[in-house]
This record gives structure tokens, C-alpha cells and sequence, in this order.
């Protein structure tokens, strides 16, 4: 694995990824400031991390995904290189055009830090090839604009593409109202681009790859990649 | 020359904002206060001096920073 973490002024989970891909990829990942141009040759996994870029002015991610290096990542996912965006980063892709969409205020207000459940909704994605489809995993939040709203079309096709793989749930794996934290239409939490090669997700699975936080349902998701782009070398 | 763009919600796009400000009105008392939406106004100085074209650089501007139309719409004004 090849990775490569953008960093904007204001990001502040950089390094909880990086430890995260070196950990179960072997792998240390670059770091790419982003007045950057260009990404470093080979890379094969771009991520924008969590945080608060530009401290969330104007709205979440909207300056950070006119910086330089956004054009560099549009092009290297339209050659189908994968990106991963997590928070903050998931806002950022959906900024920058390349996800559909568009991460409002929490319905209820209030910013929300805690573990949640999330619902796989299927394996046969690099993106969650590390789970089973419909497994529960339990990963944090922190985010007060996490509530992701599109219009309805938008929706109809995500849905009818499969293109949700993580949904908020309960414990065993329900759907509802009552664990939908943040008011997202049908609970979503994850999604990916039409090519499938692009996910945004709004909880930090890189927060839970180690025995010493108390879980490591997280590691699933980079093991996965880390598969995938071996079977791919 | 000075312009204003105002963004706003599109209808239908949920505020909670303005919802909170909207139940802040009502506990203080001010009356009559049907609803609240909150937006967004920026005063942009312009450099020229053609009212033509300042229209367009704002447009520009709208279209590419100031606004997401996902759920924004925007006005250009020439103040």
C-alpha cells in the first residue's frame, strides 16, 4: 500500500490515520500538503482525513476542496485510484464534486462524540472486503455536521446502486429512527462514487485498530484495502 | 464599485439553525415571528468598474465558492 494523507490547515486526525495504515499495512504513508500539484508517484490510496479545515469557515470542507492538490485527486480518481475520506474528509469529497451530496447540521443540533454502530451493507466493495455483509462494527464520531442530505433522485440512485455500504444502526444491527444520530437520509453514514472507487464516511474507523482503545472493529476497513491493492500489485 | 451576494436555503432543505433561532424569538417574546431561515451575505468590494462584467465575476464567484447549489441559492446584487 501506497498511501497518501492530504493535509489542510486545520486537519487534526492526520496522524491518527497514518498510525492507523502503518499498523496494519506495514506501510507509512506519505503526507501531502495541499498546495501541493502533484501526488507522489505510485501512490494507490489517497485519504483526507478528519479535522476542522480552515476551521470550517464558510461551510465544512468547502476551501479546502478548491485547494491545488483536489485537482490532482480528481484526476487520479477519474483514472479509478481509490479515496478514502473520513469526516471532515467526507465533507471535503462532497465539496469538491466528487461525491454527490452534502453533509448539513446535525438535526438535533448538537455535536456528537461517541461510539456508534455501523451496518456493512455489503463486502464486495475494497471498501469494506474486510467485513461481512450486514456485520455491526462499533466506531466513534465527532462531528456537528454529519447529517448527509441529498436531493431525491440522488438518493433513489445511491440506493438502487448499492452505493451505501455503512448505515447507523442499533447494536444488533437495526435500522431506525432512534439510531440514526445525526438525522442522515436512511441512516446513511458511508458512501461511494458511481465508479465505486471513492467512499466518504462520516465516523473515524482509524480510531478503533488498537486493543488499547478498547476495539478494533475499525481495522476492517484498512485490512480490506491493503487486500485489495496486494491482489491488484 | 461594492456588490453584495446573499445566499439562502433552498425550500424544502431543512434549517436547524433557523429553527433554533426561530425558538430563541419566541422565548424572548417577540411576537409574530412565523418562521426563521438562516443565509449568508458577503459585501464584495470589485476592482472594475463595468457593471456588465462585475455581475459575471460574481456569478462566478457564487457558482464556484460562495454557494453549494446542492442546497443554496444565491443573488447578485450591484450596490
Amino acid at each position: 500500500m501506497k498511501a497518501a494523507i492530504l493535509v489542510f490547515p486545520g486537519i487534526n486526525r492526520e496522524r491518527d490515520m497514518a498510525r492507523a495504515l502503518k499498523l496494519i499495512s506495514g506501510h507509512e504513508p506519505a503526507m501531502v500538503w495541499h498546495a501541493e500539484t502533484s501526488l507522489p508517484a505510485g501512490t494507490d490510496l489517497v485519504v483526507v482525513p478528519g479535522g476542522f479545515s480552515y476551521g470550517d469557515y464558510l461551510r465544512c470542507g468547502a476551501i479546502a476542496a478548491r485547494a491545488p492538490v483536489m485537482d490532482a485527486v480528481r484526476d487520479y480518481a477519474a483514472k479509478g485510484g481509490l479515496v478514502l475520506g473520513v469526516c471532515n474528509g467526507f465533507q471535503i469529497l462532497c465539496e469538491s464534486g466528487l461525491l454527490p451530496g452534502v453533509l448539513m447540521r446535525n438535526a438535533r443540533l448538537k455535536f456528537i462524540c461517541h461510539d456508534v454502530h455501523l451496518r456493512v451493507e455489503r463486502s464486495d466493495t475494497p471498501f469494506t472486503r474486510g467485513y461481512n455483509a450486514g456485520q455491526v462494527i462499533r466506531v466513534p464520531v465527532a462531528h456537528g455536521e454529519g447529517n448527509y442530505e441529498a436531493d431525491e433522485e440522488t438518493i433513489k440512485r445511491l440506493e438502487g446502486e448499492g452505493r451505501v455500504l455503512y448505515r447507523y444502526c442499533s447494536a444488533d444491527g437495526v435500522v431506525d429512527e432512534a439510531h440514526n444520530i445525526n438525522g442522515a437520509a436512511h441512516s446513511i453514514a458511508g458512501i461511494v462514487n458511481d465508479k465505486g472507487n471513492v467512499l466518504g464516511m462520516m465516523p473515524h474507523p482509524e480510531n478503533h485498530v488498537e486493543d488499547i482503545m478498547g476495539c478494533t472493529d475499525g481495522r476492517g476497513l484498512f485490512a480490506g484495502l491493503a487486500q485489495h491493492l496486494e491482489k491488484a500489485a | 464599485m461594492k456588490a453584495r451576494v446573499t445566499v439562502t436555503l433552498k425550500t424544502g432543505i431543512l434549517d436547524p439553525q433557523g429553527k433554533a433561532i426561530e425558538g430563541a424569538l419566541k422565548s424572548l417574546g417577540v411576537d409574530g415571528v412565523a418562521s426563521v431561515r438562516q443565509g449568508k451575505v458577503f459585501d464584495i468590494e470589485l476592482a472594475g468598474a463595468d457593471e456588465a462584467k462585475a455581475e459575471a465575476v460574481l456569478k462566478e464567484a457564487a457558482d464556484k465558492l460562495l454557494a453549494n447549489t446542492v442546497i443554496e441559492n444565491y443573488r447578485v446584487e450591484i450596490v
